[in-house]
């Protein structure tokens, strides 16, 4: 039995501990915004926080995430806060095209402003790696630096 | 505006059926009125009007990220005249319907492919939103008792003389009357609030918290997770296999062999395979990678991506099947003061949806039930049919949100294969194909060799142009589908250069890899814009011409020319003039540039839809290529909902950049070597530039499609533009790291 918390919620999985942290999410726990995209860690549409930090969870066995926190989208925003500074972002911005790997995207942009809250153009290139296969980058680039902006107006608020 | 044809009484819910002109197919004009119990009144199968005066309005039309779910709607809405922000989406599932004769579709043509999904429902979906005003306003007019003529609409509101009355109030008389048998007036142009506003994607919200459903997320009662092996060589089958290991795995339920084709037969679906069912799509993995198989030889194993890369050169020093032979080409190439020889190699590439292929699937005995994430319903219905041996009728095919189409769902295999396991166990099952799956059992883009030559005259004029193509068709193993037809899909005889050149010759050499290929964004446009365009780009430069100047005086004036392929009846070249003028200028054509920079354009006519590209790229002595800007404009005509039309401008572009910059499928024995995003590169977002501009040039008042238009000149701007920036001529795509060496 492996215990550990997802949006803060406690949660057990008593299946085989090689299981994917993704796999536990999706058919265990039917938190379906994580997605799967290649089961490599190749795409990032399976991004989740764990311990606060982005990871893929198709990488991660269950067994690993014993006693651990989990973030996922559907965790993100909250009756009190509302949205996600990010998720606001994306919305302003119209991000999703299919949508399929906004999650990850989300997932990965949120961990990502919280080590640059004021990220320059070439450290979003080099840090935000999920793929797109819609090519919605124009406006997930537009929509972090909007993103950054909407968390320092709150944070000054 | 379209004539109704027919109308079918259909007994039970006592829908009138009527079908329209519109692209000649039996669509289903609005059904007889229907007041559902409770609060939900239905006005025709597309506009539910709720009791607190919110509108749901239904969308026939698969969502594979294109905009449809929003744009369709938005059609609706503008001529029922209601505030957009009281609308709700839902999708509609596929709406068959048996006939005496055959079967109708209830919700009209169903399916997204060659960016028809906007064009083909302009029409319909104006005149559902219309007619079902136009019913709100004589069940006014007749409680009032006030003339119909004397009656109006606002938003959500009849007006009549002078008294109003809410639409949620009329639905249950409104469902009681005729349908008058003329078609209702549309609203004019100048009238449009909706139409050609910026609206967000409906389902935007719902994707940003991960509430979506897509294919993927299908979890219905009793269900269990399918996954199947498949075999690394194309084509092999299953000679035996061993799954003692597999059926120890916890969770593994079941293990079987899946029926595939014959190589060569027409395929429902593509090979043989087993399959491993299991209690979570962990365990039916697990399952798989410990079964033993032993595959028989395949006929394609022999086939490899250099045998086919030679034999295609080889094809080209024969003569092949002339399918266009304009004027007299030969005479004019004979006498051409200058000739100019090319050739380009476009690779095999995979669509690579994000979202992995699946199908949910419950097979009963007079019935199926299908959840797909498909762009061809009406073919996952064809496909369940086939393998159950069930009347279609007896099919219900429910359609979620696409992780992405691209072409690839225009094939249903995958539901063949959901639907063989679930009537094979009986249980309702999800099929779950992993990435390998998806990158190894594509249909996939063609690869071709194109050979291109053309005369010039003294005055740098082209007098005459050739393209001999030796390429696998797109039309794979097809049922009746003659060898001479194979060329239909890889060459479009009427595009540019036709009729602006007067000598012009098309030759096509077929060659049958095993490699199954089919429809990618922008079929045979994805490869001819960039052979095209680099070639035109190639003849301006050894003419000493100005490659904008000489596209200009090729392309001429705004005027119509016959078009008879997909997107016609017409082509004006001029309005690939004047995308073309307006790029150059955004992006500062002509101005000095340091070494090492250059700008590129180009431009291409797909599907009716016109577009062009000018982009500004660096390379460094290294080697390293940097895309600095990125302008690109398209003229899709009225564009009805210009954020979708942005968003794909901006998706085509990249995808024809991402394709372009490194994407290649290869074969070996017979095996595709790619499997995942780690050998099949996808760009991410360092290629794209943060200078990237999209502007959309609005002509006239009908819309074309957008969701392919945007991606065939991209990839020629850009080879052009290195070439500006280093006099080096990419002809063999992708890109790779040619310019290291």
């Amino acid at each position: 039995m492996i215990r550990f918390t997802v949006n803060s919620e406690e949660v057990t999985f008593d299946g085989e501990g090689d299981t994917p942290l993704l796999w536990v999410l999706r058919d265990h726990l039917q938190l379906t915004g994580t997605k799967f995209g290649c089961g490599g860690g190749f795409c990032g549409a399976c991004t989740v926080h764990v311990g606060g930090r982005a990871r893929r969870s198709c990488m991660m066995p269950v067994a690993s995430i014993a006693n651990r926190s989990v973030l996922t989208i559907e965790g993100l925003a909250s009756e009190k806060n509302g949205l996600h500074s990010v998720q606001q972002a994306w919305l302003e911005l119209d991000v999703p095209q299919c949508g399929y790997c906004q999650a990850g995207q989300i997932m990965a942009a949120v961990d990502f402003l919280e080590r640059y809250p004021q990220p320059t153009d070439a450290e979003i290139d080099k840090n935000i790696k999920n793929l797109c296969r819609c090519g919605t980058y124009v406006r997930i680039r537009k929509a972090i630096h909007r993103a950054a902006e909407l968390i320092a107006a709150g944070e000054s608020a | 505006m379209s004539a109704r044809k027919q109308a079918v009484r259909l007994n039970r819910r006592e829908f009138l059926i009527a079908g329209t002109g519109v692209a000649g197919s039996l669509v289903l004009g609005l059904p007889r009125m229907t007041a559902a119990d409770g609060d939900e009144r239905m006005l025709g199968f597309f506009v539910q009007i709720n009791a607190d005066g919110s509108i749901v309005i239904g969308s026939n039309q698969p969502e594979i990220g294109q905009g449809v779910r929003t744009a369709l709607p938005m059609l609706v809405a503008e001529e029922l005249d209601v505030e957009w922000s009281t609308v709700s989406v839902r999708q509609m599932p596929l709406g068959i319907v048996k006939t005496a004769d055959g079967y109708a579709w209830k919700y009209g043509g169903q399916g997204v492919g060659g960016s028809t999904g906007l064009t083909s429902n302009w029409d319909y979906m104006r005149e559902v939103g219309a007619t079902a005003r136009r019913q709100l306003i004589r069940a006014a007019a007749k409680r009032l008792g006030v003339a119909e003529d004397q009656c109006s609409t606002r938003p959500g509101v009849v007006i009549c003389a002078g008294q109003e009355v809410a639409y949620g109030e009329l639905i249950a008389e409104a469902a009681l009357l005729d349908l008058p048998a003329e078609p209702p007036p549309l609203k004019d142009i100048d009238d449009y609030r909706i139409v050609g506003s910026q609206q967000r994607t409906v389902d935007a919200h719902e994707i940003v918290t991960g509430k979506t459903k897509y294919g993927v997320d299908t979890a219905e009662a009793d269900m269990r997770y399918a996954v199947i092996a498949r075999a690394p060589v194309l084509n092999a089958r299953v000679k035996s296999f061993d799954d003692t290991a597999a059926r120890e795995i916890a969770g593994v339920l079941d293990v079987f062999t899946v029926e595939g084709p014959e190589m060569g037969e027409p395929y429902v679906i593509l090979a043989s395979g087993v399959a491993v069912v299991a209690t979570s799509t962990w365990a039916a993995m697990k399952g798989r990678n410990a079964l033993r198989i032993d595959w028989k030889q395949s006929p394609s194993a022999a086939d490899s991506s250099e045998k086919f890369w030679q034999e295609n050169q080889q094809m080209l020093h024969s003569e092949g099947q002339v399918v266009l032979d304009d004027g007299d080409y030969d005479g004019a190439i004979a006498a051409a003061e200058r000739g100019v020889t090319r050739q380009y190699r476009v690779p095999f590439v995979s669509h690579a949806p994000l979202e992995p292929q699946n199908c949910y699937a419950h097979v009963q005995e007079d019935r199926c039930h299908i959840i797909v994430p498909t762009q061809m319903p009406s073919g996952a219905s064809r496909a369940a049919a086939a393998v159950t041996g069930l009347p279609r009728e007896n099919i219900h095919v429910d359609m979620t949100r696409v992780g992405g189409g691209f072409g690839r769902r225009l094939t249903n295999d995958y539901v063949a294969e959901a639907a063989m396991i679930s009537k094979k166990t009986g249980w309702p099952i999800k099929l779950q194909w992993t990435r390998e799956d998806d990158m190894r059992n594509d249909f996939y883009r063609p690869g071709g060799l194109h050979e291109m030559r053309a005369g010039l005259n003294g005055d740098g004029r082209v007098t005459a142009w050739t393209q001999r193509l030796a390429s696998g068709s797109k039309y794979y193993r097809r049922p009746n589908m003659p060898d001479e037809d194979l060329w239909k899909a890889e060459l479009y005889p009427d595009d540019f250069p036709r009729r602006l050149v007067a000598n012009m010759r098309l030759e096509y050499f077929h060659n049958a890899i095993g490699l199954p290929r089919g429809s990618w964004r922008a079929p045979a446009h994805n490869v001819n814009g960039f052979v095209v365009q680099s070639f035109l780009d190639e003849l301006a430069h050894e003419t000493d011409q100005d490659p904008l100047q000489f596209r200009l005086d090729v392309l001429g004036e705004a005027r119509e020319l016959e078009y008879g392929n997909h997107g016609g009846p017409t082509f004006n070249p001029g309005r690939l003039s004047r995308l073309l003028k307006f790029v150059a200028e955004r992006i500062g054509y002509g101005k000095s540039l340091p070494k090492g920079r250059g700008i590129g354009i180009a431009t291409h006519f797909t599907f009716g839809g016109y577009a062009a590209h000018a982009i500004e790229v660096t390379v460094s002595d290294a080697g390293d290529l940097i895309i600095e800007r990125v302008v690109a404009a398209i003229d899709c005509g009225l564009a009805v909902h210009p954020n979708a039309v942005e968003a794909q401008l901006e998706g085509g572009t990249i995808d024809g950049l991402s394709t372009a910059l490194g994407l290649e499928i290869t074969v070996r024995d017979g095996q595709v070597q790619q499997s995942n995003f780690d050998d099949y590169p996808l760009a991410r977002l360092s290629m794209v530039p943060a200078q990237f501009e999209t502007h959309i040039l609005p002509w006239d008042d009908v819309p074309t499609g957008v969701g392919e238009m945007g991606l065939p000149s991209a990839a020629p701007a850009l080879t052009n533009a290195i070439f500006a920036a280093t006099g080096r001529r990419i002809r063999n795509l992708p890109i790779g790291d040619q310019l290291k060496g």
